[in-house]
């Protein structure tokens, strides 16, 4: 038995530190604080990274012994969202702190992946200066709140002041409805070419911004701008075959049929909303774009993108609704929260992390940096914010009119089915009636019934 | 060592040996069955990767709801014109061309042709997506080319996208074909061929009657591996298309993805990737029965 025993030994040595090694995952020391956040697919916006690596010195020096591990994942929002889901999975990798998207976090909240803070808010003072539709952003229908919002957003038209000049139209120019945006469209399609007279985010590659920058941006400006166009709070029913659906996608398609848009397949391009704010914009190629309140952030300094003349050369406009009814503008409003996973290594350690992030100048800073609009009281009503930045009063100022999406844990699954329904109107595979269909198929599968018809 | 009781002498040398294997034999289990074993137990729940507090099993609903769905036999139909194209017709068809060219060829050509035909298999499939992606999109090199020849262009992978990666793949996967092709041509005597030649056969009857049922072990050999590994192409897809615009490339591997990754309904994908091990089984039933009969 003596010559196989030196094998048989290395063999279970090598067995024995390969199963190790694929255990030790996290390596949780209880002094490191592992935080995961979105890393931006074009690697010179750093907006995050940066202000994130301030934090972390900060909070290293005033709590000494303790390491920050910043983990960021770099990745289009869609697969950002599935990377951290599978983090979240084990304890092995889960972070102390996740970046959650307001728009997955109720999902994430039923799978039992994240944390309830309130013991921890209960505690801290700086909770009651958050709006209250900020802190309900991240409360989930057990009535437990399980993240601390960083900035919310809001949507509304950016045009470029050089390319109305040469179509003719006005610099001050404001839409009453639907069809004054598309008839802007279609005049800078005539007299300036080249240029992409509206863009609208659609289809699957972009994600969650063609059903919230695009789609929820039409079809919430088509009721009275109070009751919920996709979801029925009364009988907890999401709403089937819907004319005001239907209307959303028929603008929709007139974009792309009246080649209104970007060209097809550049719209469906997973990276095209990089393209967008890094490219198009800067350089006078778009006419009208349909987008959210950060787009700065990529334009500041240091960020990347440096464009400090952003705000002479575009114009900003409210989203009109449909006909121009009453409320008459409309604006969707969503954000990212800091939540800690349910297991998490260092909860206590992370939240004191948020903690510094979250501090009144620190908070400020933050939405500053990245556009954000503001969702402390006290934040808000600081002139410093105020005047910080072109655009910011014109985007906080549409709080007041903005739409919260459904965000209950269906809501991704029913947020893909609007997405494939915007490609189908989109390359012309399907007809708007075919769409909607399809779309209230869809429904009924991600819901699991919940429908209800309207 | 193990002191086992046994009655045959044989048995404690027979441990002996099987024992330095039984770590390779844990891994084996640990890490290659252990998934599979898994896999094929989340086809039948519902698990989801996010949405639910508890996944439970459901039997057979997650394969009766796919053959209910659209996309899924879009999917199906898909896999199997970028097979058929691509394997069977394109890498299969060029391949045996090459190589048969090459039988004749001078030593310089040979080597040149082989060179670049080998280059393009031996690039990794990220970057032979990136380099067809280049080359088929709207400002690509093949609307250059057309445009240069006074012909119409258009975004072929828009267009045409499920010709786009078919042609990519065949260019891709064409050499692995013609290596094997080249060895099979190598082992048929000379003699038959000169006294076809001889009885005055031309080239394509010599083709037909003698060099075809003579490699035609190599064929099905060949024509399976080549089937397997084109039903489970993904990256080259995912990089050109994401099997867009719509659906029309999104052949099951892509639709896999989507469902599992982006729709988070683990359970579902993996039955849809049980389903595909059984397309790529039938592939190679079909085959074997094919090519059963003896030369």
């Amino acid at each position: 038995m003596r010559p196989t025993a030196t094998p048989l030994l290395l063999a279970t040595l090598l067995t024995a530190t390969a199963l190790s090694a694929c255990g030790s995952g996290s390596g949780s020391s209880p002094d490191t604080v592992r935080i995961s956040f979105k890393q931006s697919t074009d690697n010179s916006i750093r907006v995050m990274d940066t202000y994130l690596g301030q934090m972390k010195k900060e909070f290293e020096k005033a709590n000494p012994g303790k390491k920050v591990e910043l983990v960021p994942i770099k990745a289009p929002d869609s697969e950002y969202y599935t990377k951290l889901q599978q983090m979240l999975r084990s304890p092995k990798t889960a972070p102390d702190l996740v970046y959650e998207d307001t728009f997955l976090i109720n999902s994430d909240i039923t799978s039992g992946y994240l944390k309830p803070l309130d013991a921890y808010l209960d505690k801290w003072p700086d909770w009651n200066q958050f709006i209250d539709t900020a802190k309900s952003a991240a409360r989930a229908q057990d009535g437990k709140t399980y993240g601390v919002p960083d900035g919310t957003d809001t949507r509304g038209l950016w045009f470029d002041k050089g390319v109305f000049q040469k179509a003719g139209l006005p610099a001050d120019w404001q839409p009453k409805n639907w069809d004054d945006v598309l008839s802007a469209a279609r005049t800078i399609k005539r007299k300036v070419p080249g240029v992409v007279p509206l863009n609208v985010y659609t289809g699957k590659p972009a994600g969650e911004a063609a059903t919230m920058q695009g789609f929820e941006m039409l079809l919430y400006g088509t009721g009275d701008g109070k009751t919920d166009p996709m979801y029925d709070a009364g009988s907890k029913k999401w709403i089937t075959g819907s004319q005001a659906f239907k209307d959303a996608l028929t603008f929709v398609e007139t974009v792309y049929k009246e080649k209104l848009g970007p060209d097809v397949s550049d719209a469906l391009d997973p990276n095209y909303g990089t393209t967008v704010r890094g490219e198009l914009l800067p350089k006078g190629k778009i006419g009208i774009d349909l987008d959210g309140s950060w787009l700065p952030q990529d334009w500041q300094q240091g960020a990347g993108h440096e464009w400090p003349e952003w705000s002479q050369k575009l114009g900003l406009a409210y989203m009109p609704t449909q006909h121009g009814q009453a409320p008459g503008k409309v604006s969707m409003s969503g954000g990212w929260t800091w939540a800690i996973p349910s297991k998490a290594g260092n909860p206590d350690l992370a939240f004191k992390f948020v903690e510094t992030m979250q501090t009144k100048a620190n908070a400020q800073k933050w939405y500053i940096a990245n556009s954000g609009i503001a969702v402390r009281k006290d934040v808000a009503s600081d002139p410093a914010y105020i005047q910080a930045q072109p655009g910011i009063k014109f985007f906080t100022d549409l709080v007041a009119s903005t739409h919260y999406r459904p965000a209950y844990p269906a809501y991704p699954k029913v947020s893909t089915a609007v997405q494939e329904a915007m490609e189908g109107v989109t390359t012309g595979d399907s007809s708007v009636d075919k769409a909607a269909s399809g779309y209230d198929e869809e429904l009924k599968t991600a819901t699991d019934g919940q429908v209800v018809g309207k | 060592m193990p002191a086992v009781s046994s009655r045959r002498p044989g048995r404690p040398r027979l441990l002996a040996r099987a024992l330095p294997l039984a770590p390779a034999v844990v891994l084996l289990l640990l890490f290659l069955a252990g998934p599979i074993a898994y896999c094929a137990y989340i086809a039948f729940t519902d698990l989801q990767l996010t949405g639910q507090a508890h996944s439970s099993f459901v039997g057979f609903e997650n394969f009766r709801a796919a053959f209910k769905d659209e996309a899924f036999l879009n999917a199906v139909w898909l896999t199997l014109v970028f097979t058929v194209l691509s394997s069977l017709v394109g890498q299969n068809t060029l391949g045996l061309a090459l190589a048969a060219l090459m039988q004749r060829a001078s030593k310089p050509v040979r080597t040149l042709v082989g060179g670049i035909v080998i280059t393009a298999w031996v690039l990794p499939e990220v970057v032979a997506g990136f380099l067809l992606y280049a080359f088929f999109r709207r400002e690509g090199t093949l609307n250059a080319i057309l445009d240069w020849l006074h012909l119409p262009t258009q975004n072929w992978l828009f267009t045409l996208p499920i010709l786009a990666v078919s042609f990519a793949n065949v260019w891709r996967g064409t050499a692995f074909s013609m290596l094997v092709y080249s060895a099979a041509l190598n082992e048929i005597p000379k003699e038959i061929t000169e006294a076809a030649e001889v009885d005055g056969a031309g080239g394509w009857r010599r083709m037909w009657h003698i060099t075809l049922p003579m490699i035609r072990r190599s064929i099905g050999t060949n024509l399976m591996l080549n089937t397997l590994q084109t039903l489970s192409v993904f990256g080259l897809i995912w990089v050109m298309t994401r099997g867009g615009p719509g659906n029309r490339s999104q052949t099951l591997p892509l639709f896999m993805y989507e469902q599992a990754f982006q729709k988070s309904m683990i359970g579902y994908g993996t039955a849809v990737a049980l389903l595909l091990l059984v397309v790529g089984a039938l592939f190679s039933v079909v085959y074997m029965r094919l090519l059963r009969t003896e030369v």
